[in-house]
């Protein structure tokens, strides 16, 4: 990933693309071709004869065994053809009740329904970390949540997270605003603008990631930042639930931080900037509503490290952490 | 003894409910509510005639000591009994007293399309304030349902029965009839459960695998945790919606309501089930009494006997049961055990049976994941000794047709007919359960011929999404309806590629569910298909216009899994 982050954002995206989570699954409905469902397009293998002679054969290396395991067990072996629809089919009105109700009403009831039956679009809020925090070199609060709104296939999402001392205000924030689309059945392709309001200068920077559930049910989000003074960022992170009981809930989770070059003015090396390991134990009072404690170790590296102990900081500390996960 | 003798159609039967209060009492229709003892007679509230008047409208309804608005067919949950005539015509007057629009569909009945009522397929719905005139001749007779097409209004309380006396008089004689519409209530509308399952799929899922906890009484070694994480998958997603939010009803009443059915020791007594459910599946079941089922969806089946039936959302069983003179529970489970509905058929008013306790909620088994082709093969042998890495869930080469989209996250690699399979989780029960190869019409059909072609239907999903679909296409993404030719004769084959059961309604038609029953085949108008399981049912295109079709999860319905089927030409002009 480092050396990736040297070349330009494409490229970025590109390897973000590469990750084995992301093997499986790129169906694209904009994709779709119209006449898939056809039955016409179905195999016309036919059906074989006698399913007992499947018992005891041993087991193929890829199962391409489609037709024959669905042949009826009970009826008459006899095969029926896959065919595309008699031409008759095919006549009259493309729309029955055409012929019996105003045009207009039957459209607008169409509409109606189409959208209804799978175009659904909702909206949710999440603050999915709101927590108080505790460690060497001082108490501080952080927060990390956002609003999704859309279909299933695209939506917009807005994030933002960030953190302060107690009683000094705040001090690193940023919001995204992301066009999301589902690339596959488990991962979204996300697009749009970050800005960081930062003890430093701001940045804002264009941003580019995925995120979605990896197998073994992690829950993964990764993404690359160009700034409009052309630096480069990225960051990963994930997390895993673990069900304990039915409400309560350990979640493991890491984010790592990287940087293509020195920013000395926001305090960033380049490299690995710092990682953020971390165990949140949360009771689920209702699934919208978790309280939570954990803790966090905040680790710095290299030349990061370096200038934040250069400003009286603390660049590795561990902090214990309590704090409420809210979504409605 | 008893001298009542009475036709069946004469006859709607002492149903009582203790335990509501009179303002709840007064939200239950006649026929559901609580009535002097044997009553046996006509029915002075079921809605019969050629005139049938229906206003639908916003009705308080009062459940647990909380009260919610439901909608509601002339101010009853469920709506009243509309009973028929086999060969008689109907009219009905449906005014829509609700602020948004409206409808009504006749499931399972056979009617000219134009008055099948689904918005924007059939009619254009009904407006706020308006009034919609169906009228079609009764073609047919058994246990039906009426429901609203519209808004998820069924799962709010916009349902009813529909019973249809045969013209030739009863098959089966019964002394006493009792309806049991079975359905799930929450005071959670229907499109914000929707916006939960979107935000999260297991949200009301508390019967989890855990590391603490085993509700299924198995604790998940890890090598089976990791099998299913790598699949991105949970063995115990049984039901998308639970007990944690569903209160589960018998003719509109809870379980402590206890609704009573009345009758007198020895009666043949005919039980019409309706599951009316939202998204609910339900175990049925009457300890000590055996069940004989004499209709399936409506249509006459040879009576067999069996303890205990797995009826999938919208499908109907009339059953005979010959109760001596004790009380009995009538006892749904829903499919994943996390709570019931509960009724007592008794003798007398005021009794109850003991309420069997939940069973141990099921797991997902390999076959559930489409794996049953290997079953019975050299050397495989439940989930050991799996080498799930040889094996693709998501093989576009097991499905041709369907098109691989963010909205299906899995193809069963190698799908069986589970006709002759019991429900899920039924099967280690160590009594009879129904299963779709016990249905068998009463006689030779004439009617029976074999298809001329197939088409084959992929049940699709992405349970993470929340998506559902016909063969990766949600209906909103769908141009393409399935075109059939008028009177062809067609086989649909419907391939569950998804780990969950859906009952699958076609509208306009009663098909014949290909069992192996060869001239007998059952007819059916909705038909669960098991997890990675299929299905196929015949049926001849006579009914021209355009049918709905879809899944009668009312929530897998609205997230996509519906699909226009057109048959043409239309008549006359129209074609």
């Amino acid at each position: 990933m480092r050396y990736a982050l040297a070349i330009p954002s494409a490229a970025i995206a590109a390897a973000l693309w590469t990750m084995p989570a992301l093997a499986q699954g790129t169906g694209h409905e904009g994709h779709e071709m119209s006449g898939m469902q056809m039955p016409g397009m179905e195999s016309s293998q036919p059906v074989p004869e006698a399913p007992d002679k499947m018992q005891g054969m041993d087991m193929p290396g890829h199962p391409v065994m489609d037709h024959a395991m669905h042949a009826m067990p009970k009826e008459p072996a006899k095969p029926v053809p896959h065919m595309p629809p008699p031409p008759a089919a095919l006549s009259g009105p493309a729309h029955a009740a055409d012929a019996y109700y105003p045009d207009g009403e039957m459209t607008h009831a169409r509409t109606m329904m189409t959208g209804e039956m799978g175009g659904i679009h909702t909206t949710l809020v999440m603050l999915d970390r709101l927590e108080a925090q505790t460690g060497k070199g001082g108490d501080g609060w952080a927060w990390e949540g956002g609003l999704r709104t859309g279909g299933d296939i695209d939506k917009l999402w807005l994030k933002t997270e960030g953190e302060g001392g107690i009683g000094g205000g705040v001090e690193d924030a940023e919001a995204q605003a992301l066009w999301s689309h589902a690339i596959g059945p488990w991962f979204d392709l996300q697009a749009g603008v970050r800005h960081q309001f930062l003890t430093g200068p701001d940045r804002t920077q264009l941003a580019v990631g995925v995120e979605g559930l990896a197998p073994y049910m992690f829950d993964v989000s990764a993404a690359a930042f160009v700034s409009s003074q052309g630096e480069f960022t990225a960051r990963i992170s994930v997390a895993v639930d673990q069900r304990l009981t039915q409400r309560l809930i350990l979640q493991p989770r890491i984010e790592a931080n990287l940087s293509a070059q020195d920013v000395p003015a926001i305090g960033l090396g380049s490299g690995v900037t710092s990682l953020r390991p971390g165990l949140r134990l949360r009771y689920e009072i209702r699934r919208e509503f978790a309280p939570y404690v954990g803790v966090e170790w905040q680790k710095q590296f290299g030349r990061t490290a370096s200038m934040t102990r250069g400003s009286g900081g603390n660049a590795d500390r561990i902090i214990a952490l309590v704090g409420l996960r809210v979504w409605f | 003894m008893h001298t009542i003798s009475l036709h069946r159609r004469a006859l709607l039967g002492g149903a009582l409910a203790s335990g509501g209060s009179a303002a709840v009492a007064a939200l239950f229709p006649q026929w559901a509510r609580a009535r002097s003892a044997h009553f046996a007679g006509n029915s002075a509230d079921a809605l019969s005639g050629e005139d049938i008047a229906l206003a639908i409208a916003r009705t308080p309804f009062t459940l647990g000591g909380r009260t919610a608005s439901a909608t509601t067919v002339n101010g009853t949950l469920p709506g009243p009994l509309i009973r028929l005539r086999e060969g008689q015509d109907v009219r009905f007057a449906v005014t829509n007293h609700l602020d948004v629009d409206s409808s009504m569909h006749w499931h399972g009945l056979l009617v000219p399309f134009q008055m099948d009522g689904v918005p924007g397929v059939t009619f254009p719905g009904i407006r706020p304030g308006e009034t919609f005139h169906y009228r079609f001749p009764v073609r047919q007779s058994g246990t039906y349902w009426y429901h609203s097409h519209s808004g998820g209004q069924e799962g709010t309380g916009l349902f009813g029965p529909i019973v249809i006396d045969p013209a030739g008089g009863e098959r089966v004689a019964a002394d006493r009839e009792l309806i049991v519409m079975l359905s799930d209530w929450s005071f959670m509308p229907p499109m914000e459960i929707l916006r939960k399952l979107k935000a999260q799929p297991d949200y009301f899922n508390y019967q989890q695998q855990a590391w603490f906890e085993a509700p299924s009484g198995k604790p998940m070694s890890v090598a089976d945790k990791l099998r299913w994480g790598r699949m991105r998958m949970s063995p115990s997603d049984i039901a998308d919606v639970t007990g944690a939010t569903y209160t589960y009803l018998v003719n509109g009443q809870g379980p402590d309501a206890n609704w009573t059915g009345l009758f007198h020791p020895g009666e043949r007594v005919r039980l019409c089930v309706i599951n009316a459910s939202a998204m609910t599946i339900f175990n049925l079941r009457i300890p000590g009494l055996p069940l004989t089922v004499v209709a399936a969806d409506g249509s006459d089946v040879k009576p067999v006997e069996t303890d205990e039936i797995q009826i999938g959302v919208a499908e109907t069983y009339d059953l005979i049961v010959t109760p001596q003179d004790q009380a009995y529970t009538l006892f749904a489970e829903s499919i994943d055990r996390s709570g019931y509905a509960r009724g007592t058929l008794a003798p007398r008013a005021g009794m109850s049976a003991p309420v069997p306790a939940l069973r141990k909620p099921p797991l997902l088994t390999m076959k559930d994941m489409g794996m049953g082709g290997m079953a019975g093969m050299a050397g495989m042998h439940g989930m050991e000794g799996m080498d799930h890495g040889a094996m693709s869930m998501r093989d576009p080469a097991n499905a041709p047709g369907v098109a691989l989209t963010p909205g299906v996250d899995m193809i069963a690699p190698m799908p069986v007919d589970r006709t002759g399979d019991r429900g899920l989780g039924l099967d280690g029960v160590d009594h009879r359960v129904l299963v779709y190869t016990d249905l068998e019409a009463p006689g030779p059909r004439a009617d029976i011929s074999p298809p001329t072609r197939e088409i084959v239907v992929h049940l699709t999903g992405n349970m993470e999404r929340y998506m559902w679909s016909f063969d990766g296409k949600r209906y909103s993404a769908i141009v393409e309806p399935i075109r059939l030719a008028r009177n062809e004769r067609v086989r649909f084959k419907l391939v569950n590629e998804t780990m969950m059961t859906h009952p699958i309604h076609l509208h306009g038609f009663l098909f014949d569910l290909v069992n192996g029953k060869g001239d007998r085949l059952p007819k059916k108008h909705t038909v669960s298909v098991l997890p990675g399981g299929f299905v196929a049912f015949d049926l001849t295109a006579d009914a021209p216009g355009d049918w709905a079709f879809h899944c009668h999860l009312l929530l897998h319905m609205i997230a996509g899994m519906f699909n226009v089927v057109t048959v043409r030409p239309l008549d006359g002009g129209a074609a």
